[in-house]
């Protein structure tokens, strides 16, 4: 297993966002996390790479392991843990830099400065996340200036960059045209030979698609979670079976 | 009876256009009167002459050399506390009593007039800590006085800041301090160079606050700790004592023109050190 979640809890304020929630997340395999709004998807992404620190009010308890080890120690460094644990959001979020530039971000914070090195890292992700044929001419065009499922591109090249070990995407479809998203959808599939892949899709047919297994959140609580075969043919909880149907959500 | 909406339209969008064309009227003739009054009276002996028997004679060099080393001083000494301040409020604190009592009493300051901030420095700096009127308390003293402008325009410009460059920044492993220099800093650069624009413009042209603390000498300066007259105190004085309006003019417009050169040329450094960053 990637990663262990046990009797996850958190909280915003007194507010609970995820109650009692305890999955598996095999590594090399695209996990599926679906479920209506509000129902804690996007909290339970952001516990994993602990980007909820950053949220005032906010209160975890349970555990999370990540290779058998807890993200919440003391001794681990958060940064560190971002690192290895990528985020893409669901609006694309380039900086206002260059297309290099945004790939080369994360390399530089982390320290490295040759020029040649940061040029083979963005040229290795921006392959893997289908946006190196359109945009090898033109690295030093502002990322601002590329369309919206570029731009989202250019965000998982950025976190690919990284050499992560789990990729996470939130909803990074939900504005994009379908071409767009088949493209991202292939190199999600290709990355998975290689990564992780945790997915809170746009929409049920996405996960039907792509992942390998997938789960079911509903008001904070996992309903159930399994082989994407088993989830979509015979669900065994008739709230499941509501969802995938689209009888509501 | 109801207005018809064409009506409305028509007497909104005239009252509009009314209100805006006034103020460029007065602006620009305030400008035309005050350089066409002034600037027959610029030469180059005017610019690089100190002034004889008060300002009626001579040239006002000793005063632009004044006026551009207490700025310089009080920009100096503000801006680090007042960026730094401001990144302090908007990024390490949630809103708490500490916050929004800094917040509050820079708002007070900045509604103080500069004439308190005359007599404080006279008091505090020149007298008390023993400075003397000079440059240094001249600088000190205006530097307290454009604090506030700079903390709140640079606050406003930091959290103008998308909050996703943050969380973008965050998430590919960026410390807070990684974040702010990296992320925020480059976005929020042209909005507190504005603010330090303004607290320049306010500096050279203030008389009270200055004359209290850096005296009205018309010497040249020679080091930070000698007194000496600024632009706008010598044309506040020439024209008061009735000493000479030509030159008083003729300051004028130069300080018009300086407030102007300052305005052009720091725009045109940040967007070239903005082009830098990209």
């Amino acid at each position: 297993m990637k990663i262990e979640i046990q009797n996850l809890n958190v909280y915003y304020g007194e507010k609970q966002v995820i109650q009692d929630l305890s999955l598996q997340i095999p590594r090399n395999e695209i996990l599926s996390i679906i479920g209506p709004a509000n129902s804690g998807v996007t909290t339970l992404l952001r516990s994993l790479n602990r980007l909820v620190d950053l949220t005032p009010g906010c209160r975890v308890e349970g555990s999370i392991l990540l290779d058998g080890e807890s993200i919440f120690d003391e001794e681990v460094s958060v940064t560190e843990l971002r690192r290895k644990v990528g985020m893409v959001f669901e609006i694309p979020a380039p900086l206002p830099m260059s297309i290099f530039d945004n790939i080369a971000y994360g390399p530089r914070l982390k320290g490295t400065k040759n020029r040649q090195k940061l040029m083979d890292v963005a040229e290795e992700s921006l392959r893997l996340a289908a946006l190196w044929d359109e945009t090898k001419d033109r690295l030093k065009m502002p990322a601002f200036k590329l369309s919206g499922g570029q731009q989202q591109r250019l965000c998982i090249a950025r976190v690919l960059a990284l050499r992560p070990e789990v990729i996470m995407l939130d909803r990074s479809c939900s504005g994009l045209d379908p071409i767009s998203t088949a493209k991202i959808e292939d190199s999600l599939v290709q990355l998975k030979k290689q990564f992780t892949v945790v997915l809170a899709p746009h929409n049920v047919q996405q996960a039907g698609r792509v992942s390998d297994r997938v789960a079911f959140m509903l008001m904070g609580k996992l309903i159930e979670d399994g082989k994407n075969s088993e989830v979509f043919s015979s669900p065994k909880d008739q709230r499941t079976n509501d969802y995938i149907t689209g009888r509501f959500g | 009876m109801r207005m018809k909406p064409q009506t409305s339209e028509k007497i909104a969008k005239t009252l509009i256009w009314t209100a805006a064309l006034s103020v460029l009227v007065v602006l620009v003739a305030i400008l035309v009167y005050i350089l066409l009054k002034g600037l027959p009276h610029i030469s180059w002996s005017f610019l690089t002459e100190i002034p004889r028997s008060m300002g009626r004679e001579g040239g006002i060099a000793s005063t632009i050399v004044g006026t551009l080393l207490v700025s310089f001083v009080a920009i100096i000494i503000a801006v680090p506390f007042g960026i730094g301040t401001a990144f302090y409020l908007a990024e390490y604190t949630r809103e708490t009593m500490v916050t929004r009592f800094i917040r509050f009493s820079a708002e007070s300051l900045a509604a103080i007039p500069s004439i308190v901030y005359g007599l404080f420095g006279l008091s505090f700096f020149v007298i008390s800590l023993h400075i003397g009127l000079s440059i240094l308390a001249g600088g000190l003293t205006l530097a307290f006085m454009i604090l506030p402008t700079i903390i709140r325009t640079s606050e406003e410009a930091i959290l103008a800041v998308p909050q996703s460059y943050r969380e973008t920044s965050f998430s590919l492993g960026g410390t807070k301090w990684q974040t702010i220099r990296k992320s925020v800093l480059p976005s929020a650069i042209q909005g507190i160079a504005n603010g330090i624009i303004l607290s320049l413009g306010r500096c050279v042209a203030e008389t009270a606050a200055v004359f209290l603390t850096a005296g009205m000498t018309l010497h040249m300066a020679t080091s930070i700790l000698a007194p000496t007259r600024t632009m706008a105190v010598h044309f506040y004085l020439l024209a008061m004592e009735g000493i000479s309006m030509d030159n008083a003019y003729g300051t004028a417009a130069l300080l018009i023109i300086l407030v102007f050169i300052i305005n052009v040329g720091a725009n045109a450094f940040v967007n070239k050190a903005m082009a830098k960053g990209k």
